[in-house]
């Protein structure tokens, strides 16, 4: 009976910190939440519909038979970017959008560019195994 | 205890099935990945690596999910002795997974993408997903129906069932605005969830291998044993909170990573015991050496060892700043629901399948070779995944870096490599599988 009793408080302590974590995190969201361009939010839906992350990543997090797109806009502009969506090589299948879906893609990987840096190279490790960014 | 539950609920085995049957296909889509990787135009036209890895990850995902669903309505009545509290409950769950997963399966062929990484289909396709796990948790608790001097196992299940329903549900808030306007507040909330999907199914899977250790030990004293307890309360900790070790390079809130650093941490406990059990657990596996089931279970507690190596390193943020976007994470994703989710699956499936009035395969032959085929493959796939890995790493690294393209064909060596031993270890799964499947029923009257 005593060890039952135990096991439902740890339980539900656990729980109850868990969710207290979950619910603070959904309200307090790590970044300015402004809304978001129209044309930006249907750039993420095109991202999402064409599946870009079966072969790429997004701060490190996707697929891996292409390179992490996070800061391609500002790497390789927008003029590059979109012809190699219009011509694709052997890896990568060529994606005839319009110019208005070309705008919306192009406009959302400006977006994310400008959420944060993704290179690993800018973080320094500490002496305690952590990192801070650069 | 085998015999009392023949003529339970059969129906919970149709999950088992198929489950198998998902893996054998999920194999042949990896194949066609793996070779993707080396000759980019292979069914280009058909199933290019778009829908590909999304075909072969889902397979997967839904093998592990069937089988454990399986596996723990079969537990369930042995555990309580009593049927199931409904078999037309777990039939019509059954019928929504089976409604879902081919749909899934239909719109990636189609190119209809949802795109989201691991749930890559159109959202309204999580609806009967959602509704036949609610099935499954009324079942699992009218069933259960006390929580009172229940062993450890049970509480694990519970766990499971209820975590997968909410974190699931959490991966979908991303349809609300708010939770999509920006991409870190996004991705922030998908791992979040990500993070303790996986988890939760790791609940139901260790759960049942507790119920199985204690049934081929006969010895039920550690399901109820404080460290059984501990160890539990430990993985739900993680579960709940390390999750953050996924985003350590997103600008994202620096506690969050700061919590999951500690509490991914805490799993070194786990690997100490495993460690100082071992030579104890040598002589278990010695006594139950002659039982098929145990073969897997024990090949498992290696992979447990290797894998918690491995994640417990890059769970270390100044590590994982290296192998982050490498393959190395791949190596983690397939060494763990590889080497630790579907060995301990087929273990149990194989006691399950042992104890419905099938004929008993003893560990000889086909199923031998299957087994080490399978398991040796596997260790150099996850060593070719880990080299990949590093080298890429470097390349992540390195100041002046060459193009990508460049970087991606020096490395084709070792992706012939993934290719190679993944046949082979494909060839080796499904010899197993096929045996399970094939297994002759003994005459009616066992
Ligand atoms: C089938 C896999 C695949 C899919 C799907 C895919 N890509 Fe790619 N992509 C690649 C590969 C591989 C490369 C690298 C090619 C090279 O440099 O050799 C690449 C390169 C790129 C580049 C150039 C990056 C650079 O720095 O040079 C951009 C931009 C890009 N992809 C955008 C996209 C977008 C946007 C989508 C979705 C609409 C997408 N890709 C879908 C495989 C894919
Ligand atoms: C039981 C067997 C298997 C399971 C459970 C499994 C599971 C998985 C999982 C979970 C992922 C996602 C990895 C991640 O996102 O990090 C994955 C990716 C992948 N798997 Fe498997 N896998 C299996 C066998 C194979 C085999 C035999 C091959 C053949 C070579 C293969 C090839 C691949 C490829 C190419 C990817 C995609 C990697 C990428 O994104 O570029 N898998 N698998």
């Amino acid at each position: 009976m005593r060890f039952d009793t135990t096991i439902t408080g740890v339980f539900a302590t656990l729980l109850i910190a868990f969710l207290g974590y979950s619910f603070y995190l959904y309200a307090d969201l790590p970044q300015q939440n402004g809304p978001v361009s129209p044309q930006v939010a249907q750039g993420k839906l095109l991202w999402q519909q064409h599946n870009c992350s079966a072969c790429h990543q997004v701060y490190g997090l996707g697929g891996y038979l292409g390179p992490d797109l996070t800061n391609v806009y500002s790497r390789r502009g927008s003029d590059f970017i979109r012809g190699f969506l219009q011509a694709g090589v052997n890896t990568m299948p060529a994606f005839h959008l319009s110019e208005q879906d070309m705008e919306a893609l192009l406009a959302y990987l400006k977006n994310i560019d400008q959420s944060g840096n993704a290179d690993p190279r800018q973080f320094i490790p500490q002496t305690y195994g952590h990192i801070v960014q650069r | 205890m085998g015999t009392l539950y023949n003529d339970k609920t059969p129906f919970t085995r149709v999950f088992l099935f198929t489950g198998l049957a998902l893996m054998a296909v999920g194999l042949i889509f990896g194949l066609i990945g793996g070779l993707q990787y080396l000759v980019p135009s292979f069914l280009k036209a058909q199933l290019s690596f778009d829908k590909i890895r999304p075909l072969h990850v889902s397979s997967m995902v839904f093998w592990i999910i069937m089988a454990a669903m399986g596996c723990v309505l079969t537990y369930i009545e042995e555990h309580t002795g009593r049927k199931l509290y409904s078999a037309r409950l777990a039939k019509v769950q059954f019928g929504f997974f089976l409604f879902a997963i081919l749909s899934i399966f239909s719109s990636y062929v189609m190119r209809i993408f949802g795109g989201r990484e691991y749930w890559e289909f159109p959202p309204m396709l999580a609806i009967p997903i959602i509704l036949g796990w609610i099935l499954f948790l009324i079942n699992f608790l009218l069933s259960i129906r006390t929580l009172k001097n229940q062993p450890v196992y049970v509480w694990m299940w519970l766990t499971g069932v209820f975590f997968f329903l909410f974190t699931f549900l959490e991966s979908y808030l991303w349809l609300i605005p708010y939770f999509r306007n920006n991409v870190v507040n996004d991705m922030t909330i998908q791992w979040k969830s990500y993070g303790s999907i996986v988890g939760s199914w790791n609940m139901l899977i260790y759960g049942s291998s507790i119920f199985f250790m204690d049934k081929i030990s006969g010895d039920k004293k550690y399901s109820r044993s404080p460290i059984a307890f501990a160890i539990y309360f430990l993985g739900l900790f993680n579960l709940m909170f390390n999750w953050g070790h996924h985003i350590y390079t997103l600008p994202t809130h620096s506690f969050i990573k700061h919590i999951s650093y500690a509490v991914s941490m805490t799993e070194l406990l786990l690997l100490g015991r495993i460690i100082y059990l071992w030579k104890s657990s040598l002589s278990t596996t010695q006594k139950h050496y002659h039982q098929p089931g145990y073969r897997f279970m024990a090949a498992a507690d290696v992979w447990i060892f290797l894998n918690l190596i491995l994640a417990i390193t890059m769970s270390v943020p100044a590590i994982n700043i290296y192998t982050h976007g490498t393959h190395i994470t791949v190596a983690h994703a397939m060494g763990t629901t590889i080497g630790i989710n579907s060995m301990i699956l087929l273990a149990m499936i194989y006691d399950i399948m042992a104890n419905s009035g099938r004929k008993i395969i003893p560990f000889k032959q086909s199923l031998k070779f299957g087994y080490w085929l399978a398991n040796i493959s596997l260790f150099v796939f996850w060593v070719a995944l880990i080299i990949v890995g590093i080298l890429k790493a470097r390349w992540q690294m390195s100041v002046d870096q060459e193009p990508f393209g460049s970087m991606m064909s020096q490395l084709r060596p070792f992706f012939m490599i993934f290719l190679g031993s993944g046949t082979t270890l494909a060839i080796g799964f499904l010899t197993v599988i096929s045996i399970l499947l094939t297994q002759k029923p003994l005459s009616q009257s066992t």
